[in-house]
């Protein structure tokens, strides 16, 4: 027998190295307890909470002349040298930089990412962030956010009346609307040359395993529940929400549904691998602008969802007037029109249409940025839920998702 | 955590002297710092979360402190199918890595040797997919194997596929994705021993009349053993908690979701912090069991 020697891998090496090391005695047991009790230590202060509401920061915006953005992808407009037009506008007319930060990927991810801060009243730092309704509900609910003073955004009047008494901020004294949406049902136009009209036209068995969905329940279920004839924003419970789950669920047991995502679902469109699909209005838009003319949006003929994300001026935010300064900004029609141009989302400044007129008729005419009172009739906001019932939904919803 | 298996295995020093001095102990405080506050504290809340209760106000992604240990119950039953799903494919795709990598491994280390270019050459091409994120190379592949890319349709022509099937979003394609990901772990390991192999000893093999088969069962593999372990392990550990393969966004599907996606949304989506700290616990327990067992039936101890 040829004596051992060490295995050539170096990392092999290293393991029987560190394990030789390794002799327990009294002072290392003695080591190893004190590094666990800083860790319990340090753990401890990582998972505590506190009940009580925090307090708002105080405002030092008149000597510091900046205000921090957190907003979602591609939600704002921007010119080919990768600079925010409207933005640089703003700095130059009121003095005030403008950080914008594309910090916002999720709704829940990011509030997991800021929650422990917030419940501490700490600076997150975003001086506003633009999040969806029912997460700006939760925000108000726990106290996170700050009053916004109205005298700061005299241009509150051009709010879209039907935008002002939200059942989560009643006179809209937390948040405002930075834009909205439709979810709808989209198609692949070379291959679904006949379109689709209603969200049952995605069963058909023609489309088996090339039907996506989004991962956003409210959507998603929502438009399941028009179309089984919930008023989605009215009284509504269990029995109509499982009625819809069990749909979702069978269509995803049987192979129909094969697609269920956020954002993401866009590479599905381009790859073909989802043919027909629930999906977001203005996203549309910007893949046919970007990959060719391929795609067509519409709202079923039973309703599609309409949702808003809104700013809002988080609880530890030290700047508070510079972020009503920036939002007073974005209510000014023309500024609306700069921006709904680029995003194709749908803004909530009245007087925003005309001044589109000016720069693009065609753009004004477009039903996803500016709906009229019958594209409007046919969108529905999903009401409120309370804690208990996001969470049974939630669990419903994903329970569905993960198989 | 998982290396710690080797500490209990591994036998006591031979050739490493053993010098305690003041130095080489202050010398070590930076590292025990850094365990102690990068791994030790994480582990510890991810143990004390684990047992947190939901708050009485009922606020989704609100928890107090408590000692419920009952989580772990309610996510075993819950998940059950995710916790064997993943094992299972981390096991087929460590299999196939080794299956693959094992005669990739063997030519370069061995067959290559008179052309040390050669060698170089194919070492650069087992490594160089790892100058592009794999993240991005998963979604490359996705697109690939879409279901109107040329390699699906020219299949579904030559009746290889069925017409209405799939390949992405199935359980075929998560394991195409781990496996194809993990084979440059399992094959470097591999590489490193068998490159050492002595050559002589096979020679001798075969003048004592054994056959090639013989010959590789008896001599190449144990001789190769260390890499194996290795491998192997590198391979199945990650792939049985990845959930970037597995995730809807890339191969996988709704049937096809891990241990990863799960964890994943009970933290990001459900906000559910408890049974994802108990999963995660859970997931680094059984393959701290796994390995144990493993490397003990390997008899990686007589190897070391």
């Amino acid at each position: 027998m040829k004596p051992r020697t060490m295995p050539a891998d170096p990392m092999i090496q290293e393991l029987i190295r560190q394990a030789q090391r390794a002799q327990i005695g009294r002072r290392t047991v003695l080591a190893g307890a004190g590094a666990g009790a800083a860790a319990l230590a340090l753990a401890a202060c990582s998972t505590g909470g506190g009940s009580t509401k925090p307090t708002p920061a105080k405002d030092k915006s008149a000597t510091d002349k900046k205000v921090n953005w957190a907003n979602w992808a591609a939600y704002i407009d921007e010119d080919d040298a990768g600079n925010y037009p409207t933005i640089d506008a703003f700095t130059k007319q009121t003095g005030i930089k403008v950080n914008y930060d594309v910090a916002v990927d999720d709704n829940n991810t990011y509030y997991g990412k800021v929650k422990d801060q917030l419940a501490l009243g700490q600076d997150i730092g975003a001086d506003t962030v633009c999040l969806t309704d029912w997460m700006v509900a939760r925000w108000i609910r726990l106290g996170y956010t700050q009053k916004l003073d109205h005298a700061n955004i005299p241009n509150l009047k051009n709010l879209t009346p039907g935008l002002l008494n939200v059942d989560f901020d009643k006179g809209r004294n937390q948040s405002l609307p930075w834009q909205g949406g439709f979810a709808g049902i989209a198609w692949n136009k070379d291959k679904l040359p006949g379109g689709l009209k209603s969200v049952d036209d995605l069963w058909d068995p023609s489309l088996k395993g090339r039907v996506g969905v989004l991962s956003e329940m409210r959507d998603t279920l929502g438009l399941i529940m028009l179309q089984n004839g919930v008023d989605i924003s009215g009284d509504w419970g269990d029995e109509e929400f499982n009625a819809a789950n069990d749909i979702f669920a069978k269509q995803v047991g049987d192979g129909q549904i094969r697609n269920i995502k956020g954002n993401a679902y866009l590479e599905d469109l381009k790859s073909e691998d989802t043919l027909a699909a629930i999906v977001w209005s203005g996203d549309i838009t910007v893949i046919n602008a970007e990959a060719g003319d391929h795609w067509e949006f519409a709202i079923p003929t039973a309703g599609g969802t309409l949702w808003n994300d809104n700013f809002l001026v988080p609880i530890g935010s030290p700047r508070k007037a510079n972020a009503e300064a920036l939002i007073n900004y974005y209510y000014e029609p023309e500024v609306a029109a700069e921006v709904a141009a680029w995003v194709n989302y749908i803004t909530p400044v009245v007087g925003a249409k005309e001044a589109a007129m000016a720069i693009d008729p065609t753009l004004a005419e477009n039903q996803l940025i500016f709906p009229n009172e019958e594209t409007l009739s046919k969108a529905h906001v999903f009401r409120g839920l309370s804690p208990a019932e996001e969470a049974k939904y939630n669990a419903e919803f994903q329970k569905v998702l993960l198989g | 955590m998982a290396f710690a298996a080797f500490a209990t295995t591994a036998g006591p020093g031979e050739e490493v002297q053993r010098r305690r001095s003041p130095i080489a102990l202050l010398l070590l405080l930076p590292g025990i710092l850094y365990l102690a506050l990068f791994f030790l504290t994480p582990l510890v809340s991810l143990v004390l979360t684990s047992l947190q209760v939901p708050s009485a106000t009922g606020e989704p992604g609100v928890y107090d402190p408590a000692f419920q240990w009952e989580n772990y119950v309610t996510v075993i039953n819950d998940y059950w199918p995710h916790i064997l799903r993943s094992f299972g494919y981390a096991l087929i795709a460590t299999v196939l890595a080794l299956a693959f990598s094992y005669p990739l491994a063997y030519f370069i280390g061995v067959k290559a040797r008179p052309w040390p270019l050669l060698q170089s050459l194919m070492l650069v091409l087992v490594i160089a997919p790892f100058f592009i994120s794999f993240l991005l190379r998963t979604l490359a592949w996705k697109q690939l194997l879409s279901d109107e890319s040329f390699v699906i349709t020219a299949l579904k022509a030559l009746s290889v596929m069925p017409p209405d099937a799939h390949f992405t979003g199935t359980p075929v394609a998560v394991i195409f994705g781990l496996t194809y990901n993990f084979i440059p772990f399992m094959t470097l390991p591999l590489y490193t021993t068998l490159e050492r192999l002595d050559v002589r000893f096979l020679e001798a093999g075969s003048d004592l009349y054994a056959s090639p088969l013989q010959v590789f069962r008896k001599v190449t593999i144990p001789l190769s053993m260390p890499g194996i372990v290795a491998g192997t392990l590198l391979t199945f550990i990650p792939a049985a908690g990845d959930y970037v393969n597995a995730s809807r966004s890339f191969l996988g599907g709704s049937d096809t979701q891990m241990m990863g996606n799960v964890i994943e949304a009970n933290f990001l989506v459900l906000e559910n912090y408890p049974a994802a700290a108990a999963l995660s616990i859970i997931l680094m327990s059984v393959i701290l069991v796994i390995v144990t067992i493993y490397i003990r039936r390997a008899g990686t101890e007589e190897l070391l």
